[in-house]
């Protein structure tokens, strides 16, 4: 079972042997609302942790999600571009955003594991 | 009472101050609630952006069946006294004299410099003007009012009124069940009607471009008159969210965003606004500016743009042309859930402003092909009677 971590800024980073795919949270898919486009990076970018990596367009506003992890973009998932819903549907799975390769294990190792994840998301209610 | 004598040196507590963060509510602030709405900051009001439905949901129930919108952080006044018309026309370009009875007007506050205070309803109640002004500009507004015209005119202030609006093509069966001579009303015109046994002013108006009605209710009975509104088949709560993306496919200014003291209703493409007799003689402020606009055209325009790709641009986006000059920015800019796409109103140079010229909008540094189209994006459905 691969690992998932979570950012502060609610992003999951799941370690998919030495590719670490890249989401927003269902916590962040619903403070957004309706999502109705994302932009994505250029497969071959890279990028350090905390670049602007892609944004997240809902009816009202726009919001940049930031590498979790210094990487070099390896995919960017094709499907969001004809269904940006798809985030809302199911953000933690078919609604991905990208794949880092090249990632440091000690850079992953420092993200929040899910328990410390939903201590914080209880934190902020 | 006198456990402690009042040390001598220690001064005078303050009064409790009213916290000027603090956020006002409506009175159907609980409903909201109720309802599971998303709150948030609005113009010094804690209002509904959305609830669970979500804004694309809400905005397509409005066009498809009709929406109950929480308005009450809008001003309501009333100007009373023989002289009200014409002393309001001192403020705004509007033919207010004209107005008959039980008829509605969209109308502006000019500054000298030719420059929009506010937009505002105004209608002709009879005995007096009743005016629906924007909730952050209701305080300037009424001291504008005060100091310009409060010596010829009695102005009151409806804090005690709430305002609800009924938007969507089924309002009017909604109405015909809870009010039936309210479906006789023509689009902007005003007549009193008892709703739930309640007595409340409508106006056929909104701010969706759709068939609806704005309701005048005294604020104690807010909540009963949209409890009732809300338990008809037809009707669901919409938010903010949904009509700022409603009013933007309408093509209906944003004060504040579209229009401000920076802009004039000639380069608003508001000019329909002003008056046929107001255009001979003038008389509101600014008129030397504006007049001269109507005669020579403007330097800018306000005009609708629909981009190409998928990408939304939002306000503060620049404009530039095929060669990258700047043209002009973005006002307002979301994803237009009717109109399936991203969707801008802003100000572009006059000698570029044609139906169909191709622009481009900068976004995150990347020039996104748009097209200038005419304004609304969604045509208006009106009951025009």
């Amino acid at each position: 079972m691969p690992e998932t971590r979570f950012t502060q800024e609610h992003e999951w980073i799941r370690m998919d042997g030495d590719t670490a795919v890249v989401g927003i949270t269902d916590y962040a898919q619903q403070q957004l609302g309706d999502i109705v486009y994302v932009e994505l990076p250029a497969v071959g970018k890279a990028l350090k942790k905390g670049d602007e990596a892609a944004v997240v367009e809902s009816v009202k506003a726009a919001s940049e999600v930031y590498a979790p992890l210094s990487g070099t973009v390896a995919a960017v998932n094709e499907a969001l571009a004809a269904d940006p819903a798809l985030v809302n549907q199911a953000a933690a799975d078919a609604g991905w955003f990208l794949k880092l390769t090249g990632v440091a294990a000690a850079e992953f190792g420092q993200l929040m594991d899910e328990a410390a994840y939903k201590k914080y998301l209880a934190g902020l209610a | 009472m006198a456990d402690h004598p009042p040390e001598p040196d220690s001064p005078k507590p303050d009064p409790p101050m009213p916290d000027p963060h603090e956020l006002r509510r409506t009175p159907l602030h609980a409903l909201h609630q109720e309802l599971g709405a998303k709150l948030v900051p609005f113009a010094g009001y804690e209002m509904p952006v959305q609830y669970p439905a979500g804004i694309l949901a809400e905005h397509r129930h409005c066009r498809e069946a009709a929406g109950l919108f929480d308005v009450s952080h809008m001003g309501q006044a009333t100007l009373t006294g023989a002289a009200a018309a014409a002393a309001f026309e001192t403020l705004v370009p509007g033919d207010i004299a004209g107005l008959p009875v039980g008829r509605t007007r969209y109308t502006l506050f000019t500054d000298d410099e030719g420059g929009i205070l506010d937009d505002l309803m105004v209608t002709n109640a009879g005995d007096h003007l009743f005016l629906v002004v924007n909730a952050a500009c209701k305080a300037d507004d009424l001291a504008h009012l005060r100091s310009r015209i409060g010596g010829r005119v009695e102005i009151r202030e409806l804090a005690d009124r709430s305002l609800l609006a009924l938007q969507g093509p089924k309002a009017a069966s909604v109405m015909a069940r809870l009010a039936p001579q309210a479906v006789a009303m023509k689009f902007m015109s005003f007549g009193p009607a008892v709703l739930g046994g309640v007595a409340c002013w409508l106006t056929r108006s909104g701010y969706t471009g759709e068939d609806g009605f704005e309701i005048s209710v005294p604020a104690d009975a807010a909540d009963k008159v949209a409890r009732l509104l809300l338990a008809q088949p037809e009707v669901k709560p919409i938010g903010l969210g949904a009509r700022d993306s409603l009013r933007l496919e309408a093509g209906l200014c944003l004060y504040g965003h579209d229009i401000d003291r920076t802009t004039t209703p000639v380069e608003a493409d508001l000019a329909w606004a002003i008056g046929k007799r107001r255009r001979a003689e003038g008389g509101f402020p600014g008129a030397a500016i504006i007049l001269a606009q109507l005669a020579d055209g403007a330097a800018r325009r306000r005009v609708g743009m629909r981009l190409a790709g998928a990408a939304p641009a939002r306000e503060q986006t620049p404009i530039v042309d095929d060669r990258g000059a700047p043209l002009g920015t973005v006002t307002s800019g979301l994803y237009g859930p009717s109109v399936g796409g991203p969707i801008a109103m802003g100000y572009v140079a006059t000698s570029s402003a044609h139906t169909g010229a191709t622009i481009d909008l900068v976004v995150r540094g990347q020039p996104r092909p748009a097209t200038i189209v005419p304004l609304p994006f969604v045509p208006h459905r009106y009951h025009r009677g």
